[in-house]
């Protein structure tokens, strides 16, 4: 069983201790513009909140049908932090053992639930942009207002936008950085 | 070599993040439109007077507000159905009866929308029309002193939002009920809510207009209950017929937000007023009981007198077959706009994504080939695909309202996507379309609503105004923008407050009331029962418990100036006549401890303040309003003295104790 070198294993702790940041800052947002919103509104979704202009959006939502946001319909939250913390735990495990093939099940793990996170999140989009209340005052025939996952959308009369916040940041960065170690591990090696 | 291969991983993954972090592709918000030579265009220079009046709508301050266009300045507010402390109107005692309803005293009314006469479809510059939406009423502004002189309550309405517009050659002036309500006799309208669909009822009254504006409620129609929301006359080829947007024909009574916003289309309803005036001349209406008030103001005696009705000329257009018919519309239309030709007929429904334009002249060929889809109510619903010209797709988010240029063009506000949009009549393309701040309600074209519209100026009436002023406080000013829309392409030129909460406004070429303004009221014709038209006629007279004064002013002192023999207990009516025979020499009026307002005296005109003195000693009265060099010596006393004194009650003006 191949050792990883020290380096790599720094970059792995540092890695993980990066996650550590995602528990103090929002990981998403989704920002919103209309013209009688000059300012903008603001949603954060963090690890088990979600905060920012929830009332005003959910005020204005209800016009077309939309469900209200609350925190109770995001069951996620209940164990998001719990797995972060076993990512964290898992990738300290890893810089302690410092071996390779540890690092490659880091890696796929890390990955698979970085996969298995946005799914989630565009499941949930589309059933919050597509489930509408028949009820609805305002009915505009095919219309969805499903937000984007990443980048920006117009929605009837606001243009939608969604992009990592600090604690996406962080996640993007713990990958970047486990992949970085990885290759450079392999490549040291090779010499 | 292990220490630079530490650095080289960690500026790889460094400039990965960094990178990442500039989130560079977060959409910028529109920001403002050019505006480029826009100032040189509103500039009024001093001395220069504007082009247009715009009569304004005040919403929840029951006012109009009289503003030049293109400046926007505000030249006066005219209290309509809000009393007023700054004139006294509802406050003194001549005019107090303005503002009598079936229900007593009220001083406050919502006034949404302006109908300015007119004469062949055009505007004539006698009169403008207001609404009261809370109390139904509609009131008369003479335009040759922007005065209130009539108001006419409506019986039998909830709420009178679809009001007042009015006909072609100013016959009628319309107005319909947005809160249908059950009527009749006190069992008839003591019924549970929900049996609503049976029960209640729509109003459409028709009040004419003689040649003097003086109003008379002819005739009312009884409609299914519907809320009307606006409406317009027809004109040219559709004179002779009124059109009414209808919404919450679900019959909805509760969270009418959900509930009457569930059907794909609602209505819109042509009524054909010749038809009815033809029942009324073969006896087909029934006079039905009904109490409202009807208020006038005597320009010669400058007080107003309010009449209570006892009963009002119904008719049951279910009965009466050919009156009115239903032209579907798609969601809970709002505006109804006719076109300067009377052939096309806007229905703008707000929740709809698209603006259907209906022709008159198809709307006549279905009612006669009876191309009729259903009935509403007992009333034939005409095929939504005969009698419409055409659809106009995608125009924005929203529509609420559409006036016209009289060049083949239509503006339609948009609520939602806060923009207006620039259409072609005949094509109906979409041709242009420019934001407003922020979210529009009504919009304005001089003469826009008539058969000769002036079409270089669009007025945007706001209903956000949020970052575009100095904040102050939780509650923001309305705005209006105004842009120039003579070109191809619609200008921003001004963004500028209004007063109250305007929803409809209208306006007119200066030149057409300018020099008809009444500058003073000539005291020779003033038949005031108190006036005193000269200083020998001031004088004191007790008759009881009340104590008349009848005062004159002029610059600057008050006769008589010195009163005595006034006891606790007693009331003083000061009936002050302005003896100034020139314009812009208002005088006011006021006593310390009134517990109504200062009475503000035009020239020649006399007022009233009622005065309870309730303790002793002497209380100095003055000219509120800055008449001349020496306004400030404009002051009097009068004397109170205990219940039981036995001070002799005299009056002077100059005199001085002997020394």
């Amino acid at each position: 069983m191949k050792k990883l070198l020290p380096t790599s294993r720094i970059a792995i702790a540092i890695a993980s201790l990066l996650l550590a940041i995602t528990f103090f800052t929002p990981v998403w947002y989704i920002w919103m513009w209309a013209p009688q919103y000059p300012e903008g509104l603001s949603l954060y979704i963090w690890l088990n909140n979600i905060t920012g202009d929830v009332d005003i959006i959910n005020g204005l939502n209800h016009y077309i049908g939309m469900k209200h946001i609350k925190v109770e319909m995001f069951p996620e939250f209940e164990v998001m932090p719990a797995i972060v913390g076993g990512i964290m735990a898992f990738g300290l495990l890893t810089a302690l053992v410092g071996r390779r093939w540890l690092l490659w099940a880091f890696l796929l793990t890390f990955i698979a639930i970085g996969i298995a996170g946005m799914v989630d999140f565009w499941m949930w989009g589309y059933d919050y942009g597509h489930n509408l209340d028949p009820t609805a005052a305002i009915k505009v025939p095919g219309m969805a207002y499903q937000p984007p996952l990443i980048g920006s959308k117009e929605l009837l009369n606001f243009i939608a936008y969604s992009a990592p916040d600090i604690g996406g940041w962080m996640f993007i960065s713990t990958g970047l950085l486990t992949v970085s170690a990885l290759v450079f591990d392999i490549v040291r090696n090779k010499r | 070599m292990k220490k630079s291969s530490f650095f080289q991983l960690g500026t790889a993954v460094a400039a990965a993040v960094v990178i990442g972090l500039f989130p560079g592709c977060k959409p910028k918000a529109p920001g403002q439109v050019g505006v480029g030579d826009a100032a040189t265009k509103t500039y009024v220079a001093p001395g220069q007077y504007d082009e247009f009046y715009n009569i304004v709508s005040g919403g929840f301050n029951g006012q109009m507000s009289v503003v030049g266009l293109p400046s926007g300045r505000v030249f006066r507010i005219v209290p309509v159905f809000s009393v007023n402390p700054e004139s006294g109107y509802g406050y003194s005692e001549e005019s107090k009866a303005m503002l009598n309803t079936s229900f007593g005293f009220v001083p406050w009314d919502d006034l949404h929308h302006i109908a300015l006469s007119t004469t062949k479809g055009e505007h004539d510059g006698r009169w403008a029309f207001g609404n009261a939406n809370n109390t139904p009423r509609v009131a008369r502004v003479d335009l040759t002193t922007f005065e209130t002189t009539e108001i006419i309550e409506l019986p039998n309405s909830g709420g009178n939002h679809s009001s007042p517009f009015i006909t072609e050659n100013s016959e009628y002036v319309v107005a319909s009920s947005r809160f249908s309500v059950p009527i009749g006799t006190d069992a008839q309208r003591d019924v549970p809510i929900n049996t609503y669909k049976e029960n209640f009822k729509g109003t459409v009254s028709f009040i004419s207009v003689d040649t003097e504006g003086g109003m008379k409620l002819a005739f009312q129609l009884v409609a299914p209950p519907v809320n009307f929301d606006l409406a317009r006359s027809g004109k040219g080829k559709s004179h002779g017929w009124f059109f009414f947007s209808c919404y919450n024909t679900e019959a909805a009574y509760s969270l009418l937000e959900v509930n009457a916003s569930q059907k794909d289309k609602d209505y819109i309803m042509a009524l054909n007023w010749k038809k009815a005036e033809e029942y009324i001349k073969e006896g087909k209406g029934t006079m039905t009981k009904a109490r409202y008030a009807h208020n006038k103001m005597d320009h010669h005696s400058f007080t107003a007198t309010s009449t209570i009705l006892e009963e009002v000329l119904q008719l049951d257009p279910s009965v009466l077959k050919d009156i009115i018919y239903f032209i579907p519309c798609p969601k809970s239309p709002h505006g109804c706009d006719v076109d300067p030709s009377g052939e096309y007929i806007v229905g703008s429904g707000k929740l709809a994504a698209q603006i259907p334009v209906f022709s008159f002249t198809k709307l006549m060929k279905a009612i006669e080939d009876k191309d009729f889809e259903g009935d509403y109510a007992g009333h034939p619903v005409v095929r939504y695909e005969s009698a419409l010209h055409g659809i106009v797709e995608k125009p924005g988010l929203g529509p609420l309202h559409t006036e016209f240029d009289g060049k083949g063009n239509a503006y339609t506000s948009m609520f939602v996507s806060s923009e207006v949009v620039k259409w072609d009549i005949a094509t109906l393309q979409v041709l242009d379309r420019i934001p407003t701040y922020y979210s529009v309600g009504h919009i304005c074209i001089p003469g826009g609503p008539t058969a000769k519209p002036h079409g270089k100026y669009l007025i945007a009436y706001n209903k956000i105004t949020k970052d575009r002023y100095l904040p102050t406080g939780p509650e923001l000013c309305h705005a209006a923008q105004l842009y120039d829309i003579s070109g191809d392409k619609m200008k921003l030129l001004l963004d500028f407050p209004t007063i109250g909460e305007p929803h409809y406004a209208e306006a007119l070429p200066a030149s057409l009331i300018k020099d008809k303004q009444v500058t003073f009221y000539k005291l020779e014709e003033n038949t005031h029962p108190y006036a005193a038209k000269g200083e020998g006629e001031a004088k004191v007279v007790r008759k009881g418990k009340e104590i008349h004064v009848y005062m004159t002013s002029i610059r600057s002192h008050f006769s008589p100036d010195n009163i005595e023999g006034v006891k606790i207990g007693d009331e003083v009516y000061f009936h002050v006549t302005n003896l100034e025979q020139d314009w812009d020499v208002p005088h006011g009026f006021a006593i310390r401890g009134a517990k109504t307002a200062e009475t503000l005296i035009m020239p020649g005109a006399t007022q009233t303040l009622k005065w309870v003195p309730e303790r002793v000693g002497v209380v100095p009265f003055y000219c509120t309003d800055f008449c001349s060099a020496l306004h400030q010596e404009m002051q009097g006393y009068i004397r109170i003295s205990p219940a039981n004194s036995n001070v002799e009650l005299k009056y002077s003006l100059g005199e001085t104790s002997p020394q």
